[in-house]
């Protein structure tokens, strides 16, 4: 039809604006094209307003790196970090051994895309002569989010929920030993069904090239035997191209990753790079040749970081929310009592109107309680 | 042996101070200095000493979390594989008590023959529950302080007494960079009394020279905090000599040395090292790492001040502590029953009772 129109109507066609041109000529082309291929497009766009948040925990004995507490994380973000975040480790200062746990967060921009980045650091780790259930503060914090999180999500209003799961643990490996300590075998034991974690052998600027490997190997050893389970890089789709493929399967070859942290730039061949000057040579920390910094900063930011996420969500706080459920019912039917069923973490006492949404939650949880009751009894019934 | 001159000043025929460069003849390792070492201590004693020196004894101790390169730095200390690092077994658990091992090597150079024992600590420190592991090291050097006691009651006794005490004991401290953990505080504050403690800044190619001093001032300052004394202590210097060369010493405690046992080519010199991506660190380097200072101290210049304040301090107090504890019971004939030794070896004697006596005569084995 449109190929007898009148030349007119093609001029005033091409005058029109390109957006609906390209419309037209689609639907011309097309009948069946609906449009909904532009749907990736409309969640990025959505997503960029709204921003991202990424919560990243640091533990080990060797997490401090001569430069202070919180600066290396956020380095890998290229994050600032204002000098007026007080020195955490002076031990002069430090009265009692116990694991703390500080939140430090900071907001990074790229390109549009904003970023709220929180860094949770655990000084005193491991420190203690005697370290037993050193990992219990870590422990229980994690839990700790987890539980506002389900009873933000269960709560009336959840228009605005602050995500503040711990979405990766970075846990930092001593170079120095053969492998695995047992304080760390207790540590990735406790946490590996809570947290993503990803180990990492810290200061790898005192190992040459085969002790790092040899240790890379014992390590990769003793996470098998000891049955514990890191974050697994998922697999890539069969149908990315071989550089891709190639590129991920290095990445997985080289865990653990062997970092340096340095917060000091140096001259090197020239130029300026993040280095450690040392008197028989410079150790360049984005240099893929001395260590793997990049590769984890690949890893953790350009290639998986929603996959940590998604795992956070659909797997470690799901297995959370479960267990809750589970202990709800199980209590249910061994007290009649209607008290508030979620385990009780301690909280800061409400104010009136907050008191008033708790009891209307608590109304919400006991009608799903009953009906949870219901389908057990028919389940029971069958 | 050729009579002894007398010169003037004492110290121009001491030793090298670890200050200047020591001589670097390959392979040369530096026991002869014993000698020397001998020579002065017997001038100051103002009388001849005729020596027919066969074999020196030493033992040490090396103590510290596995992996800080304890076995490595033997190796490089002696230059010969001597010492096989041994990395426990996939299946082999890691040994719940700590034990010690030991391992004795002869080794001669230029008409003297050191005879070195080297005992290890494996798994001090590596536990999740560390409290009261440095009891077993503190239980090994009372049991040999007793088996040289209860040789030395004996009425027939030897004329040498095989000298099986602790004569140093080289702490490695891990290179955190921040200060000293309450693990090694605990440590020393009980070892320092009992044993020539002489702690060392393991691993050290991870820390930047900056770093380096600023750990090495936290770690005096801690040692100072917890009146820790650690070799060699402030309150054995005889005179004003061994006040300054000991006090330059004490200013660079710890040592921050690392360890290899491998050759590399560097500017066509063969040199111990440990060969990275970025450079070559030279064991042997002053600009590198400290090794040199401390093998200079554990061997060329103050090996027989370590077996002295041993033998005169720490085992007289050692001596004196146990010869208090039988003091309740009857004399026997002509010389003192010691009660059994307690089956906790753990006691600390206290503080120094025992003051150091510049004429002691010393003619056991030497």
């Amino acid at each position: 039809m449109d190929s007898l129109a009148a030349p007119q109507d093609r001029l005033v066609e091409q005058l029109l604006s390109p957006r609906t041109q390209a419309q037209r000529r689609l639907k011309d082309v097309d009948k069946q094209y609906v449009g909904f291929a532009t749907l990736p497009n409309q969640v990025h766009r959505k997503s960029v307003k709204k921003g991202f948040d990424f919560t990243l925990m640091v533990a080990g004995e060797w997490a401090w790196l001569p430069g202070g507490a919180g600066q290396w994380p956020a380095r890998l973000f290229m994050a600032p970090w204002t000098d007026s975040t007080p020195s955490l480790y002076l031990w002069v200062e430090r009265i009692n051994q116990t694991v703390e746990i500080l939140k430090h967060t900071v907001d990074i921009e790229e390109k549009g895309v904003k970023l709220k980045l929180t860094i949770v650091d655990t000084p005193g780790f491991g420190d203690a002569v005697n370290n037993s259930e050193c990992w219990k503060p870590i422990t229980d914090y994690v839990d700790q989010q987890f539980e506002q999180y389900f009873r933000d999500e269960s709560g009336l209003n959840r228009k605005n929920i602050q995500d503040n799961r711990v979405h990766c643990c970075l846990y930092f490996i001593s170079p120095f030993g053969h492998g695995l300590r047992p304080v760390d075998v207790g540590f990735m034991k406790a946490l590996h069904e809570k947290v993503n974690i990803v180990p990492l052998i810290a200061k790898a600027d005192c190992l040459v090239p085969g002790e790092i490997r040899k240790l890379k190997e014992r390590i990769r050893e003793e996470i098998d035997k000891f049955g514990i389970h890191v974050y697994q890089f998922p697999e890539c789709d069969s149908d990315e191209d071989e550089d891709f493929k190639q590129q991920d399967r290095e990445l997985k070859e080289s865990a653990p990753f062997a970092v340096i942290g340095s917060n000091t730039v140096v001259e090197a061949k020239g130029q300026r790079v993040r280095g450690r000057l040392y008197p028989w040579g410079i150790v360049e920390v984005e240099n893929q040749a001395h260590c793997d910094f990049v590769k984890l900063r690949n890893m953790l930011i350009r290639t998986h970081m929603h996959d940590l996420k998604d795992v956070t969500c659909d797997v470690h706080y799901e297995n959370y929310r479960a267990h809750c459920i589970q202990q709800m019912t199980s209590k249910l039917t061994q007290d009649s009592r209607m008290e508030s069923p979620i385990p009780i973490l301690p909280l800061p006492t409400p104010d009136a109107e907050t008191e008033k949404l708790i009891r209307m939650k608590d109304e919400e949880l006991r009608r799903m309680q009953e009906m949870l009751q219901k389908m057990k009894q028919q389940m029971q019934d069958q | 042996m050729d009579p002894l001159r007398w010169s003037p000043s004492p110290c121009t025929s001491r030793p090298p101070s670890p200050r200047t460069p020591p001589c670097e003849m390959l392979g040369h390792v530096g026991i002869e200095a014993v000698l020397e070492q001998l020579k002065i201590k017997a001038m100051k004693m103002g009388f001849e000493f005729n020596i027919m020196v066969v074999v020196i004894a030493v033992i040490w101790l090396l103590t510290g979390q596995s992996g800080l390169g304890k076995s490595t730095m033997v190796n490089t200390l002696f230059k010969s594989k001597m010492w096989k690092s041994t990395l426990p077994g996939l299946g082999v658990p890691m040994p719940q008590t700590l034990q010690l091992q030991s391992v004795t090597h002869i080794i001669e150079e230029n008409g003297v023959k050191l005879k070195l024992t080297v005992t290890d600590t494996p798994g001090f420190g590596d536990q999740i529950n560390n409290d009261k592991c440095w009891d077993p090291i503190l239980g090994y050097i009372n049991g040999q302080y007793e088996r040289y006691l209860q040789e030395e009651i004996l009425i027939t006794r030897q004329r040498h007494i095989p000298d099986t005490r602790v004569h140093c004991c080289v702490y490695f401290v891990p290179p955190t960079g921040h200060c000293l953990r309450p693990l090694d505080i605990e440590f020393l504050q009980r070892l320092c009394r009992t044993v020539n403690v002489v702690p060392v800044i393991a691993r050290a190619d991870s820390l930047t020279i900056e770093e380096r001093e600023a750990f090495r001032r936290r770690i005096q300052h801690d040692l100072r905090a917890h009146c820790i004394e650690v070799y060699p202590q402030k309150c054995f210097d005889e005179d004003i000599n061994d006040r300054i060369l000991n006090s330059k010493i004490r200013d660079r405690i710890p040592f921050a040395v690392v360890g290899a046992d491998q050759e590399h080519l560097v500017n066509g010199r063969c040199v111990l090292g440990r060969k990275t991506k970025w450079g070559i660190i030279e064991v042997e380097n002053m600009a590198h790492c400290e090794f040199p200072l401390l093998r200079d101290l554990l061997i060329r210049s103050h090996l027989q001040d370590l077996k002295d304040i041993t033998h005169n301090v720490h085992y007289e107090n050692y001596r004196v502590f146990r010869l208090n504890q039988s003091h309740a019971l009857p004399r026997g004939p002509g010389w003192v029953n010691l009660a059994p030794a307690p089956a906790d070896l753990t006691a600390t004697p206290g503080p120094w009772k025992v003051r150091w006596q510049a004429h002691d005569s010393s003619d056991e084995e030497c």
